[in-house]
Protein backbone atom coordinates (compact mmCIF):
# COMPACT_ATOMS: atom_id res chain seq x y z
CA UNK A 1 0.00 0.00 0.00
CA UNK A 2 1.58 3.27 -1.16
CA UNK A 3 0.55 6.67 0.11
CA UNK A 4 1.55 9.86 -1.70
CA UNK A 5 4.56 10.31 0.56
CA UNK A 6 5.87 6.96 -0.59
CA UNK A 7 5.75 8.49 -4.08
CA UNK A 8 7.24 11.83 -3.02
CA UNK A 9 9.58 10.53 -0.39
CA UNK A 10 11.15 9.38 1.74
CA UNK A 11 13.55 12.19 2.45
CA UNK A 12 16.68 10.10 2.69
CA UNK A 13 20.41 9.85 2.30
CA UNK A 14 21.22 8.22 -1.07
CA UNK A 15 21.90 6.40 -3.20
CA UNK A 16 19.18 3.74 -3.02
CA UNK A 17 15.92 3.55 -1.11
CA UNK A 18 16.15 -0.23 -0.86
CA UNK A 19 19.91 -0.60 -0.34
CA UNK A 20 20.48 2.47 1.82
CA UNK A 21 17.28 3.82 3.45
CA UNK A 22 15.87 0.32 4.06
CA UNK A 23 19.20 -0.84 5.47
CA UNK A 24 19.27 2.02 7.98
CA UNK A 25 15.79 1.03 9.11
CA UNK A 26 16.80 -2.61 9.56
CA UNK A 27 19.73 -1.58 11.76
CA UNK A 28 17.58 0.76 13.76
CA UNK A 29 14.94 -1.91 14.25
CA UNK A 30 17.59 -4.30 15.62
CA UNK A 31 18.82 -1.71 18.08
CA UNK A 32 15.28 -0.91 19.26
CA UNK A 33 14.35 -4.55 19.75
CA UNK A 34 17.60 -5.25 21.57
CA UNK A 35 16.52 -2.44 23.86
CA UNK A 36 20.00 -1.19 24.68
CA UNK A 37 23.13 0.28 23.16
CA UNK A 38 24.70 -2.15 20.68
CA UNK A 39 28.32 -3.08 21.41
CA UNK A 40 28.87 -5.94 19.03
CA UNK A 41 27.28 -6.86 15.72
CA UNK A 42 27.79 -9.72 13.31
CA UNK A 43 26.10 -8.72 10.08
CA UNK A 44 25.30 -11.17 7.30
CA UNK A 45 24.44 -9.76 3.87
CA UNK A 46 22.37 -11.90 1.52
CA UNK A 47 21.69 -11.68 -2.21
CA UNK A 48 21.82 -8.23 -3.76
CA UNK A 49 22.79 -6.79 -0.37
CA UNK A 50 25.98 -8.83 -0.59
CA UNK A 51 26.61 -8.14 -4.27
CA UNK A 52 26.08 -4.40 -4.55
CA UNK A 53 25.81 -3.49 -0.89
CA UNK A 54 29.18 -1.84 -0.62
CA UNK A 55 28.62 0.49 -3.56
CA UNK A 56 25.27 1.49 -2.14
CA UNK A 57 26.62 2.05 1.34
CA UNK A 58 24.42 -0.76 2.69
CA UNK A 59 27.15 -1.65 5.17
CA UNK A 60 27.45 1.89 6.48
CA UNK A 61 23.67 2.24 6.48
CA UNK A 62 23.17 -0.86 8.65
CA UNK A 63 25.77 0.34 11.15
CA UNK A 64 24.19 3.81 11.14
CA UNK A 65 20.89 2.20 12.05
CA UNK A 66 22.51 0.23 14.86
CA UNK A 67 23.73 3.58 16.18
CA UNK A 68 20.14 4.81 16.18
CA UNK A 69 20.25 6.99 13.06
CA UNK A 70 17.26 7.46 10.76
CA UNK A 71 17.36 7.26 6.93
CA UNK A 72 17.78 11.04 6.51
CA UNK A 73 20.75 11.35 8.88
CA UNK A 74 23.75 12.94 7.17
CA UNK A 75 26.00 10.99 9.53
CA UNK A 76 25.24 7.75 7.65
CA UNK A 77 28.33 7.90 5.39
CA UNK A 78 30.52 8.37 8.48
CA UNK A 79 28.88 5.66 10.55
CA UNK A 80 31.97 3.43 10.73
CA UNK A 81 33.94 6.21 12.35
CA UNK A 82 31.12 7.08 14.72
CA UNK A 83 30.82 3.40 15.65
CA UNK A 84 34.47 3.26 16.51
CA UNK A 85 34.16 6.29 18.76
CA UNK A 86 31.11 4.83 20.49
CA UNK A 87 32.70 1.44 21.03
CA UNK A 88 30.51 -0.53 18.61
CA UNK A 89 32.43 -3.42 17.07
CA UNK A 90 31.04 -4.99 13.92
CA UNK A 91 31.90 -7.56 11.30
CA UNK A 92 30.36 -8.33 7.92
CA UNK A 93 30.06 -11.65 6.16
CA UNK A 94 28.19 -13.00 3.15
CA UNK A 95 25.13 -14.98 4.19
CA UNK A 96 23.60 -17.65 1.98
CA UNK A 97 20.01 -17.97 3.09
CA UNK A 98 17.35 -20.19 1.64
CA UNK A 99 14.19 -18.60 0.30
CA UNK A 100 15.05 -15.15 1.55
CA UNK A 101 14.21 -11.87 -0.18
CA UNK A 102 17.20 -10.72 -2.28
CA UNK A 103 17.75 -7.66 -0.08
CA UNK A 104 18.11 -9.40 3.26
CA UNK A 105 20.38 -8.86 6.25
CA UNK A 106 20.86 -11.04 9.32
CA UNK A 107 22.08 -9.21 12.40
CA UNK A 108 23.43 -10.86 15.53
CA UNK A 109 23.75 -8.08 18.04
CA UNK A 110 24.90 -7.89 21.63
CA UNK A 111 24.23 -5.00 23.98
CA UNK A 112 25.99 -3.11 26.72
CA UNK A 113 23.95 -4.92 29.38
CA UNK A 114 24.63 -8.32 27.86
CA UNK A 115 21.36 -8.68 25.95
CA UNK A 116 21.42 -10.57 22.66
CA UNK A 117 19.23 -10.58 19.60
CA UNK A 118 19.24 -12.20 16.19
CA UNK A 119 17.14 -10.41 13.60
CA UNK A 120 16.61 -11.22 9.94
CA UNK A 121 14.94 -8.56 7.86
CA UNK A 122 14.39 -7.68 4.22
CA UNK A 123 14.36 -4.33 2.49
CA UNK A 124 11.24 -4.68 0.38
CA UNK A 125 11.40 -1.53 -1.76
CA UNK A 126 11.04 2.22 -1.41
CA UNK A 127 12.79 2.12 1.96
CA UNK A 128 10.19 -0.15 3.50
CA UNK A 129 11.33 -3.17 5.50
CA UNK A 130 9.94 -6.41 6.85
CA UNK A 131 11.31 -8.35 9.79
CA UNK A 132 11.17 -12.05 8.93
CA UNK A 133 12.85 -13.78 11.85
CA UNK A 134 13.59 -12.93 15.45
CA UNK A 135 15.78 -15.22 17.55
CA UNK A 136 14.99 -18.15 15.28
CA UNK A 137 11.23 -17.58 15.28
CA UNK A 138 9.38 -16.69 12.05
CA UNK A 139 7.65 -13.34 12.33
CA UNK A 140 6.38 -10.69 9.93
CA UNK A 141 6.15 -7.00 10.73
CA UNK A 142 7.26 -3.80 9.08
CA UNK A 143 7.79 -0.98 11.57
CA UNK A 144 4.95 1.01 10.02
CA UNK A 145 3.31 0.72 13.43
CA UNK A 146 4.69 1.00 16.93
CA UNK A 147 5.82 -2.52 17.67
CA UNK A 148 6.05 -4.37 20.96
CA UNK A 149 7.95 -7.65 21.12
CA UNK A 150 7.41 -9.80 24.21
CA UNK A 151 9.25 -13.02 24.93
CA UNK A 152 7.39 -15.09 27.43
CA UNK A 153 6.75 -18.60 28.68
CA UNK A 154 4.06 -20.36 26.76
CA UNK A 155 1.57 -20.37 29.65
CA UNK A 156 -2.19 -20.04 29.58
CA UNK A 157 -3.62 -16.55 29.59
CA UNK A 158 -0.32 -14.79 28.95
CA UNK A 159 -1.51 -13.02 25.83
CA UNK A 160 -4.59 -11.65 27.50
CA UNK A 161 -2.53 -10.31 30.41
CA UNK A 162 -0.30 -8.44 27.96
CA UNK A 163 -3.23 -7.08 25.98
CA UNK A 164 -4.94 -6.04 29.18
CA UNK A 165 -1.99 -3.86 30.16
CA UNK A 166 -2.18 -2.20 26.75
CA UNK A 167 -5.90 -1.63 26.87
CA UNK A 168 -5.79 0.05 30.28
CA UNK A 169 -3.37 2.52 28.71
CA UNK A 170 -5.92 3.16 25.95
CA UNK A 171 -3.85 1.58 23.23
CA UNK A 172 -5.42 0.25 20.04
CA UNK A 173 -4.02 -2.93 18.54
CA UNK A 174 -3.43 -2.82 14.78
CA UNK A 175 -1.97 -6.33 14.33
CA UNK A 176 -0.88 -9.10 16.57
CA UNK A 177 0.80 -12.47 16.34
CA UNK A 178 1.88 -15.12 18.79
CA UNK A 179 4.77 -17.20 17.51
CA UNK A 180 6.13 -20.31 19.11
CA UNK A 181 9.60 -21.59 18.68
CA UNK A 182 9.11 -25.25 17.88
CA UNK A 183 12.24 -26.21 19.72
CA UNK A 184 11.62 -24.53 23.06
CA UNK A 185 8.80 -23.79 25.42
CA UNK A 186 9.00 -20.03 24.97
CA UNK A 187 6.76 -17.87 22.87
CA UNK A 188 7.25 -14.60 21.14
CA UNK A 189 4.38 -12.18 20.83
CA UNK A 190 4.48 -9.26 18.44
CA UNK A 191 1.90 -6.52 18.94
CA UNK A 192 1.63 -3.61 16.51
CA UNK A 193 -0.20 -0.60 17.90
CA UNK A 194 -1.67 2.64 16.63
CA UNK A 195 -0.66 4.68 19.66
CA UNK A 196 2.73 4.96 21.27
CA UNK A 197 3.19 2.66 24.23
CA UNK A 198 4.12 4.68 27.32
CA UNK A 199 7.10 3.69 29.46
CA UNK A 200 4.97 2.72 32.47
CA UNK A 201 2.90 0.29 30.42
CA UNK A 202 6.11 -1.31 29.19
CA UNK A 203 7.36 -1.63 32.75
CA UNK A 204 4.13 -3.27 33.85
CA UNK A 205 4.36 -5.77 31.01
CA UNK A 206 7.97 -6.56 31.86
CA UNK A 207 7.04 -7.67 35.39
CA UNK A 208 4.06 -9.81 34.37
CA UNK A 209 4.26 -13.44 35.41
CA UNK A 210 5.98 -15.49 32.71
CA UNK A 211 7.37 -12.55 30.77
CA UNK A 212 11.06 -12.91 29.99
CA UNK A 213 11.59 -9.63 28.22
CA UNK A 214 9.70 -6.91 26.41
CA UNK A 215 11.24 -4.52 23.90
CA UNK A 216 9.67 -1.82 21.85
CA UNK A 217 10.16 -0.10 18.49
CA UNK A 218 8.59 3.30 18.14
CA UNK A 219 7.68 4.17 14.59
CA UNK A 220 9.47 7.06 12.93
CA UNK A 221 7.89 10.44 13.49
CA UNK A 222 6.13 11.95 10.45
CA UNK B 1 -6.12 2.83 -2.81
CA UNK B 2 -8.10 5.89 -3.64
CA UNK B 3 -6.38 7.10 -6.80
CA UNK B 4 -6.84 4.29 -9.30
CA UNK B 5 -6.84 6.28 -12.52
CA UNK B 6 -6.29 9.73 -13.92
CA UNK B 7 -9.89 9.59 -15.12
CA UNK B 8 -11.00 9.19 -11.52
CA UNK B 9 -9.09 12.34 -10.60
CA UNK B 10 -10.67 14.23 -13.52
CA UNK B 11 -14.13 13.03 -12.44
CA UNK B 12 -13.55 14.14 -8.86
CA UNK B 13 -12.34 17.55 -10.01
CA UNK B 14 -15.70 18.02 -11.76
CA UNK B 15 -17.95 16.36 -9.20
CA UNK B 16 -16.42 18.01 -6.15
CA UNK B 17 -15.50 21.25 -7.88
CA UNK B 18 -11.93 21.17 -6.59
CA UNK B 19 -8.60 21.79 -8.28
CA UNK B 20 -6.35 18.81 -9.10
CA UNK B 21 -4.01 19.31 -6.16
CA UNK B 22 -6.83 19.40 -3.66
CA UNK B 23 -8.26 16.09 -4.83
CA UNK B 24 -4.86 14.53 -4.13
CA UNK B 25 -4.49 16.27 -0.78
CA UNK B 26 -7.94 15.17 0.33
CA UNK B 27 -7.10 11.61 -0.63
CA UNK B 28 -4.04 11.83 1.60
CA UNK B 29 -6.10 13.32 4.43
CA UNK B 30 -8.50 10.42 4.19
CA UNK B 31 -5.90 7.68 3.81
CA UNK B 32 -3.48 8.70 6.51
CA UNK B 33 -6.13 10.15 8.82
CA UNK B 34 -4.41 13.50 9.17
CA UNK B 35 -5.64 17.08 8.97
CA UNK B 36 -5.43 19.05 5.73
CA UNK B 37 -2.88 21.34 7.39
CA UNK B 38 -0.69 18.45 8.52
CA UNK B 39 -0.72 17.00 5.04
CA UNK B 40 0.20 20.35 3.47
CA UNK B 41 2.99 20.92 5.99
CA UNK B 42 4.45 17.51 5.27
CA UNK B 43 4.49 18.37 1.58
CA UNK B 44 6.15 21.69 2.41
CA UNK B 45 8.85 19.85 4.38
CA UNK B 46 9.32 17.56 1.38
CA UNK B 47 9.76 20.59 -0.89
CA UNK B 48 12.27 22.22 1.44
CA UNK B 49 14.28 19.01 1.51
CA UNK B 50 14.37 19.11 -2.30
CA UNK B 51 15.57 22.70 -2.22
CA UNK B 52 18.21 21.83 0.32
CA UNK B 53 19.43 18.94 -1.82
CA UNK B 54 20.25 21.53 -4.50
CA UNK B 55 21.71 24.15 -2.17
CA UNK B 56 24.14 21.81 -0.43
CA UNK B 57 25.72 20.50 -3.65
CA UNK B 58 29.49 20.42 -3.73
CA UNK B 59 31.39 19.77 -6.93
CA UNK B 60 34.26 17.97 -5.20
CA UNK B 61 32.19 15.06 -3.90
CA UNK B 62 32.64 11.69 -5.58
CA UNK B 63 30.56 8.53 -5.47
CA UNK B 64 31.82 5.22 -4.13
CA UNK B 65 32.98 4.06 -7.56
CA UNK B 66 34.48 7.44 -8.37
CA UNK B 67 32.44 7.62 -11.59
CA UNK B 68 30.04 10.31 -10.45
CA UNK B 69 30.56 13.89 -9.30
CA UNK B 70 31.32 17.38 -10.56
CA UNK B 71 29.21 17.36 -13.74
CA UNK B 72 26.60 19.83 -12.48
CA UNK B 73 29.39 22.29 -11.84
CA UNK B 74 30.70 21.72 -15.37
CA UNK B 75 27.29 22.60 -16.71
CA UNK B 76 27.09 25.74 -14.59
CA UNK B 77 30.60 26.82 -15.57
CA UNK B 78 29.87 26.28 -19.25
CA UNK B 79 26.62 28.25 -18.99
CA UNK B 80 28.46 31.09 -17.26
CA UNK B 81 31.19 31.19 -19.90
CA UNK B 82 29.11 31.16 -23.05
CA UNK B 83 25.60 31.06 -24.36
CA UNK B 84 24.12 27.58 -24.18
CA UNK B 85 22.19 26.01 -27.03
CA UNK B 86 19.17 25.34 -24.86
CA UNK B 87 18.77 28.73 -23.18
CA UNK B 88 18.58 30.03 -19.60
CA UNK B 89 15.79 27.85 -18.17
CA UNK B 90 16.82 24.52 -19.68
CA UNK B 91 20.47 25.02 -18.80
CA UNK B 92 19.41 25.35 -15.17
CA UNK B 93 17.16 22.31 -15.50
CA UNK B 94 20.06 20.24 -16.80
CA UNK B 95 22.49 21.42 -14.13
CA UNK B 96 19.95 20.90 -11.34
CA UNK B 97 19.08 17.38 -12.48
CA UNK B 98 22.78 16.51 -12.49
CA UNK B 99 23.40 18.12 -9.14
CA UNK B 100 20.65 16.30 -7.25
CA UNK B 101 21.33 12.94 -8.90
CA UNK B 102 25.06 13.30 -8.20
CA UNK B 103 24.31 14.19 -4.59
CA UNK B 104 22.27 11.02 -4.30
CA UNK B 105 25.15 8.92 -5.62
CA UNK B 106 27.45 10.65 -3.13
CA UNK B 107 25.26 9.69 -0.14
CA UNK B 108 23.76 13.10 0.44
CA UNK B 109 20.18 13.79 1.51
CA UNK B 110 17.59 13.78 -1.30
CA UNK B 111 13.87 13.21 -1.78
CA UNK B 112 13.03 9.95 -3.56
CA UNK B 113 10.63 11.03 -6.34
CA UNK B 114 9.39 8.46 -7.05
CA UNK B 115 12.69 6.68 -6.31
CA UNK B 116 16.15 7.71 -5.19
CA UNK B 117 17.50 6.91 -8.66
CA UNK B 118 15.15 9.42 -10.27
CA UNK B 119 15.37 12.01 -7.47
CA UNK B 120 16.77 14.75 -9.71
CA UNK B 121 13.88 15.12 -12.15
CA UNK B 122 11.33 17.04 -10.06
CA UNK B 123 13.77 19.46 -8.40
CA UNK B 124 15.36 20.03 -11.81
CA UNK B 125 12.20 21.54 -13.27
CA UNK B 126 10.88 23.20 -10.09
CA UNK B 127 13.88 24.77 -8.37
CA UNK B 128 14.92 27.00 -11.33
CA UNK B 129 11.36 28.38 -11.58
CA UNK B 130 11.29 29.02 -7.85
CA UNK B 131 14.72 30.66 -7.84
CA UNK B 132 13.85 33.15 -10.53
CA UNK B 133 10.73 34.10 -8.56
CA UNK B 134 8.20 33.01 -11.16
CA UNK B 135 6.39 30.85 -8.61
CA UNK B 136 6.08 30.93 -4.82
CA UNK B 137 6.28 28.17 -2.24
CA UNK B 138 2.51 27.67 -1.94
CA UNK B 139 2.20 27.15 -5.68
CA UNK B 140 5.09 24.71 -5.67
CA UNK B 141 3.63 22.68 -2.82
CA UNK B 142 0.33 22.45 -4.68
CA UNK B 143 2.13 21.40 -7.84
CA UNK B 144 3.86 18.68 -5.83
CA UNK B 145 0.44 17.28 -4.93
CA UNK B 146 -0.35 17.16 -8.64
CA UNK B 147 2.86 15.25 -9.31
CA UNK B 148 2.24 12.92 -6.37
CA UNK B 149 -1.24 12.18 -7.71
CA UNK B 150 0.18 11.24 -11.10
CA UNK B 151 2.87 9.12 -9.44
CA UNK B 152 0.31 7.38 -7.24
CA UNK B 153 -1.81 6.41 -10.25
CA UNK B 154 1.26 5.10 -12.09
CA UNK B 155 2.37 3.19 -8.98
CA UNK B 156 -1.07 1.64 -8.72
CA UNK B 157 -1.65 0.77 -12.38
CA UNK B 158 1.90 0.05 -13.53
CA UNK B 159 5.10 0.27 -11.48
CA UNK B 160 7.57 2.78 -10.10
CA UNK B 161 10.51 0.46 -9.64
CA UNK B 162 13.33 -0.27 -12.07
CA UNK B 163 13.47 -3.86 -10.86
CA UNK B 164 9.93 -4.54 -11.98
CA UNK B 165 9.39 -2.06 -14.81
CA UNK B 166 12.74 -0.80 -16.06
CA UNK B 167 13.89 2.81 -16.06
CA UNK B 168 10.70 3.93 -17.82
CA UNK B 169 9.03 3.16 -14.48
CA UNK B 170 11.49 5.33 -12.53
CA UNK B 171 12.72 8.17 -14.72
CA UNK B 172 9.65 7.85 -16.98
CA UNK B 173 7.32 8.21 -14.01
CA UNK B 174 9.37 11.08 -12.60
CA UNK B 175 9.11 12.84 -15.99
CA UNK B 176 5.32 12.39 -16.07
CA UNK B 177 5.09 13.75 -12.53
CA UNK B 178 7.30 16.72 -13.38
CA UNK B 179 5.41 17.49 -16.60
CA UNK B 180 2.11 17.54 -14.72
CA UNK B 181 3.55 19.81 -12.03
CA UNK B 182 4.80 22.27 -14.65
CA UNK B 183 1.46 22.46 -16.42
CA UNK B 184 -0.24 23.08 -13.08
CA UNK B 185 2.22 25.87 -12.25
CA UNK B 186 1.47 27.51 -15.59
CA UNK B 187 -2.27 27.41 -14.96
CA UNK B 188 -3.06 24.58 -17.37
CA UNK B 189 -6.28 22.57 -17.18
CA UNK B 190 -6.54 19.11 -15.59
CA UNK B 191 -6.79 17.63 -19.10
CA UNK B 192 -3.58 19.42 -20.09
CA UNK B 193 -1.90 17.98 -17.00
CA UNK B 194 -3.02 14.54 -18.18
CA UNK B 195 -1.74 15.11 -21.72
CA UNK B 196 1.61 16.35 -20.45
CA UNK B 197 2.02 13.32 -18.20
CA UNK B 198 1.00 11.00 -21.04
CA UNK B 199 3.44 12.54 -23.51
CA UNK B 200 6.32 12.54 -21.05
CA UNK B 201 5.73 8.87 -20.27
CA UNK B 202 5.27 7.88 -23.91
CA UNK B 203 8.56 9.46 -24.87
CA UNK B 204 10.49 7.27 -22.45
CA UNK B 205 8.51 4.11 -23.06
CA UNK B 206 10.72 1.03 -23.11
CA UNK B 207 13.66 2.65 -21.36
CA UNK B 208 15.65 -0.13 -19.72
CA UNK B 209 17.23 -0.24 -16.25
CA UNK B 210 20.88 -1.17 -16.64
CA UNK B 211 22.99 0.38 -13.90
CA UNK B 212 26.72 -0.27 -14.27
CA UNK B 213 27.95 -2.55 -11.46
CA UNK B 214 24.48 -2.32 -9.93
CA UNK B 215 25.16 1.18 -8.66
CA UNK B 216 22.76 4.11 -8.95
CA UNK B 217 25.39 6.10 -10.85
CA UNK B 218 25.82 5.26 -14.56
CA UNK B 219 23.56 5.87 -16.49
CA UNK B 220 21.21 7.02 -13.73
CA UNK B 221 22.60 10.51 -13.16
CA UNK B 222 22.28 11.61 -16.79
CA UNK B 223 18.95 9.85 -17.22
CA UNK B 224 17.63 12.37 -14.71
CA UNK B 225 18.51 15.04 -17.26
CA UNK B 226 16.54 13.41 -20.06
CA UNK B 227 13.65 12.87 -17.66
CA UNK B 228 13.59 16.56 -16.77
CA UNK B 229 14.13 17.99 -20.26
CA UNK B 230 11.50 15.63 -21.61
CA UNK B 231 9.11 16.86 -18.92
CA UNK B 232 9.63 20.46 -19.95
CA UNK B 233 8.95 19.73 -23.61
CA UNK B 234 5.86 17.66 -22.77
CA UNK B 235 4.53 20.45 -20.54
CA UNK B 236 5.09 23.11 -23.19
CA UNK B 237 3.41 20.95 -25.82
CA UNK B 238 0.41 20.42 -23.56
CA UNK B 239 0.18 24.13 -22.77
CA UNK B 240 0.27 24.81 -26.51
CA UNK B 241 -2.85 22.70 -26.84
CA UNK B 242 -1.10 19.65 -28.25
CA UNK B 243 -2.77 16.47 -27.06
CA UNK B 244 -1.62 12.93 -26.49
CA UNK B 245 -3.56 10.84 -28.96
CA UNK B 246 -3.49 7.85 -26.60
CA UNK B 247 -5.42 8.61 -23.38
CA UNK B 248 -3.22 8.95 -20.33
CA UNK B 249 -4.54 5.93 -18.41
CA UNK B 250 -3.93 3.73 -21.44
CA UNK B 251 -0.39 5.06 -21.71
CA UNK B 252 0.17 4.19 -18.06
CA UNK B 253 -1.23 0.67 -18.52
CA UNK B 254 0.92 0.27 -21.58
CA UNK B 255 4.04 1.27 -19.64
CA UNK B 256 3.21 -1.41 -17.09
CA UNK B 257 2.72 -4.00 -19.83
CA UNK B 258 5.99 -3.07 -21.55
CA UNK B 259 7.76 -3.29 -18.18
CA UNK B 260 6.50 -6.81 -17.59
CA UNK B 261 7.76 -7.83 -21.04
CA UNK B 262 11.23 -6.44 -20.47
CA UNK B 263 13.69 -9.27 -20.01
CA UNK B 264 15.04 -9.60 -16.49
CA UNK B 265 18.50 -8.64 -17.79
CA UNK B 266 17.16 -5.15 -18.39
CA UNK B 267 15.48 -4.71 -15.04
CA UNK B 268 18.10 -3.60 -12.53
CA UNK B 269 19.97 -6.90 -12.50
CA UNK B 270 22.95 -5.35 -14.29
CA UNK B 271 23.14 -8.34 -16.64
CA UNK B 272 22.32 -6.37 -19.79
CA UNK B 273 22.32 -2.94 -21.37
CA UNK B 274 25.09 -0.53 -20.42
CA UNK B 275 26.02 -2.71 -17.45
CA UNK B 276 26.97 -5.50 -19.84
CA UNK B 277 29.24 -3.37 -22.05
CA UNK B 278 32.99 -3.96 -21.78
CA UNK B 279 33.20 -0.70 -19.86
CA UNK B 280 30.44 -1.73 -17.47
CA UNK B 281 32.07 -5.10 -16.90
CA UNK B 282 35.45 -3.57 -16.17
CA UNK B 283 33.97 -1.22 -13.58
CA UNK B 284 32.31 -4.17 -11.93
CA UNK B 285 35.51 -6.23 -11.96
CA UNK B 286 37.46 -3.31 -10.49
CA UNK B 287 35.04 -2.90 -7.62
CA UNK B 288 35.05 -6.61 -6.87
CA UNK B 289 38.81 -6.62 -6.71
CA UNK B 290 38.70 -3.70 -4.31
CA UNK B 291 36.16 -5.48 -2.15
CA UNK B 292 38.29 -8.57 -1.85
CA UNK B 293 41.40 -6.53 -1.05
S1 LIG C 1 18.82 2.89 -14.70
FE1 LIG C 1 17.72 1.72 -13.17
S2 LIG C 1 18.70 2.28 -11.20
FE2 LIG C 1 19.27 3.85 -12.74
S3 LIG C 1 17.74 5.47 -12.51
FE3 LIG C 1 17.05 4.11 -14.16
S4 LIG C 1 15.70 2.66 -13.08
FE4 LIG C 1 16.93 3.65 -11.48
Amino acid sequence: MLDIFDILGPVMVGPSSSHTAGAVRIGRMARALLGEEVLRADIGLHGSFAETGQGHGTDRALVAGLLGMKPDDLGIPESFLIAENRGLKFRFYTAHLREAHPNTAVLDVEGADGGKLCLQAASTGGGRIRVDRLDGVDVSFTGIFNTLVVRHQDVAGELSRILNELSVSGINIANMSLNRDRRGGDALTVVETDQKIPQDALERIRVLYGVLSATYYEKEAE
Amino acid sequence: MALDSMQEIFDKILAENKPFWQVVRDTDVEERQVTAEASFEKMRVTWRAMLESVDTYRADRRSVSGLVGGDAQRMWDYAAARETLCGPYLQEVIATALCVAESNACMRRIVAAPTAGACGVLPAVLVPLFRRGSVDEEQIVRALYVSAGIGAVIGYRASISGASGGCQAEVGTAAAMAAGALVDLRGGTPEQIGHAAAMALKNLLGLVCDPVAGLVEVPCVKRNVIGAVNAVSAADMALAGIESRVPVDQVIDCMGAVGRRLPVELRETSLGGLAATPFGQSVKAGLEKERRA
